[in-house]
């Protein structure tokens, strides 16, 4: 769907993104990672035209030029930080819909399981809004478009966490569109993606097909032991048809191959109890 | 819930899915006018703006201006000349400096960044700002026009359509002009900071260069007089200012000498064309050149 061929771009000479070239296929949901200045949000402005650079991005095989109207009807955008625009909440909403297709009964069904009143906030300037409120706003926005495209720059960073439990079956629901999330909780975007990208200095370091590896009907073994038996650990590892010693600080089981991100994103949450922890290198098929 | 703990595909609520429309979705001119009209009507320094410019006329109203002769002007032309008079200082400075600051301003908030990740053409964002901004600067003053109008009408005087012609078409041509200045302020600056000194310089360097001030000064020193004939031609200021006092008694006292030397070469009717097509084409080319750098740089 998009083909970026040796794109740079360059600030006061130095280069941010350094001949990236980089292919996002239909369906691609990539959780793309890196320390701060390592260019995600760099990128995301090259392919949504704000940036002038030199390489090629192109949509659908067509190089089309820097800001393409139409290659954007079908990229929805989530910044890092809420833009503190001064129209009402409904202006936004209104312009959304006619400029730029998204759906209103949508948008209201979305926002209403993001936990936020459209009729509440409708008349209230935007840059009056909570920033958690803001976040939700800008989410619905993007989902309740009809994008082929989602770009996410951060997108949770201001959402409370069941927000961002819903956020993330959102996103996982919306299986129609390729997407792109920038975000320093790998964890937490890892149940949606099937591609992880790492980002240093402006160039691709790791591009993971997790999808190709990891297939559905194949698992890994893994152990873990803990340091102190803990109950709600004990209770989520159950969840997953670990079995436990005696004492409760040593679980195994087996992990399907497909969700060993999901699994652990639930590990990083106990982190701190982990003694040690083993994960089969290879999947091994369990008939 | 927590996310990890969540499975999407066994929720039981509806997936989220947006219809996919027949074509194509974009803002359009019409949509992006909307926009921006609504945002600056909500704005402060359109609610100022409209308080001075329809204030003023109030104000002249009520202290009887029209009742009092200077210069051979009295009635509804002494209060329109000194309603115009007074514009012509207010209008530009204000003009400039809210629009140079307000692409610049957004593009550091992070406005720029969003707005223009939607579907909606470069083209289209820029000139319907231009416009908006153009009908909303336009607004008050058409209005406090009118107000004096009336107030001839009820007070049973004579209005001088001709004069309330002149001076709308006149502040149209000012506008567009100071508009275009700022708009290509705006497209260039870099900061907030960068702009606002540089659309109150250039503001200064029109004033100085009216032809009571400097340009005085120039031919008291003696320079070409096409030289000085140039620049009083070249200042939107000050084709603005002649032109809003020729319909009148055009002396020498009162207009200065080099816009005196211009009427007597152009004549009332080609001044007047003069000053009301020179400064909308410069205005234009200024904010052509202000899209022509924006569209080629980076946008945010």
């Amino acid at each position: 769907m998009i083909t970026i061929e040796r794109l740079t771009k360059r600030f006061d000479r130095r280069a941010v993104l350094d001949e990236l070239t980089l292919s996002i296929a239909a369906g691609d949901r990539i959780a793309l990672i890196g320390s701060n200045g390592a260019g995600k949000t760099t990128l995301f402005r090259c392919l949504l035209g704000h940036y002038r650079h030199e390489g090629r991005v192109g949509f659908d095989g067509a190089a089309g030029g820097r800001r393409d109207a139409t290659a954007l009807s079908r990229i929805a955008f989530v910044p890092q930080l809420p833009p503190p625009l001064r129209m009402p909440v409904g202006e936004l909403l209104s312009f959304a819909e006619k400029g730029a297709g998204a759906d209103r009964a949508l948008m209201g069904q979305i926002a209403e399981r993001m936990g936020i009143d459209l009729d509440e906030v409708r008349k209230r300037p935007f840059y009056r809004l909570s920033g958690g409120q803001k976040q939700k706003i800008l989410v619905t926005v993007a989902l309740g478009r009809n994008a082929d495209l989602m770009i996410f720059d951060e997108p949770s960073a201001n959402l409370d966490p069941a927000a961002r439990a819903v956020f993330i079956d959102l996103l996982a629901e919306r299986r129609d569109a390729s997407m792109l999330i920038a975000s320093h909780r790998l964890e937490e975007v890892a149940p949606l993606v099937n591609r992880v990208i790492e980002m240093d200095r402006g160039r691709v370091v790791l591009d993971d097909a997790v999808m190709d590896r990891l297939k559905a009907g194949e698992f890994r073994r893994a152990e873990i032991v803990l340091n102190a038996p803990h109950a709600p650990f004990a209770l989520a590892l159950a969840a997953w048809g670990f079995a436990a010693n005696g004492a409760g600080t040593r679980f195994t089981g087996p992990v399907p191959a497909a969700e060993t991100f999901r699994f652990l994103g639930l590990l990083a949450r106990y982190g701190s109890l982990i003694e040690s922890l083993s994960l089969d290198q290879a999947p091994e098929r369990v008939n | 819930m927590n996310a990890m703990t969540s499975d999407p595909v066994t929720r039981e609520t509806a997936p989220v899915q947006a219809a996919r429309p027949a074509a194509p979705a974009r803002t359009g001119l019409g949509l992006m006018l909307r926009l921006e009209l609504s945002e600056s009507l909500r704005s402060r320094w359109f609610h100022f703006y409209s308080v001075v410019a329809i204030g003023l006329m109030l104000l002249l109203i009520v202290t009887g201006i029209s009742e009092s002769r200077v210069l051979g002007f009295t009635g509804l032309s002494r209060l329109l000349v000194t309603y115009i008079q007074i514009m012509m200082a207010v209008l530009p400075l204000f003009i400039v400096v809210t629009t140079a600051r307000s692409m610049v301003g957004d593009r550091e908030a992070g406005n720029l960044e969003y707005m223009l990740a939607f579907p909606v053409s470069l083209r289209v964002w820029y000139w319907g700002r231009f416009l908006a901004r153009l009908m909303l600067v336009l607004a008050p003053i058409g209005v406090a026009l009118a107000l004096a109008a009336g107030y001839g009408v009820a007070m049973g005087r004579a209005v001088p359509w001709a004069h309330v012609g002149l001076y709308s078409g006149l502040v149209a041509a000012l506008s567009a002009c100071f508009l275009g200045i700022g708009f290509l302020i705006s497209a260039v600056s870099r900061s907030t900071e960068v702009a606002l000194g540089a659309s109150l310089l250039i503001w200064l360097a029109l004033v100085a260069f009216l032809d009571l001030l400097l340009l005085s000064i120039l031919i008291q020193q003696n320079f070409v007089p096409e030289f000085v004939i140039g620049i009083a031609l070249a200042n939107p200021l000050q084709s603005f200012r002649t032109a809003s006092m020729i319909l009148f008694d055009p002396q020498l006292i009162l207009l200065g000498p080099a816009s005196y030397v211009i009427l007597d070469h152009f004549g009332v009717t080609g001044y007047v064309a003069w000053a009301m097509a020179y400064p909308t084409v410069l205005g234009l080319a200024m904010a052509a050149l202000g899209y022509w750098r924006f569209s080629r740089g980076d946008l945010v």
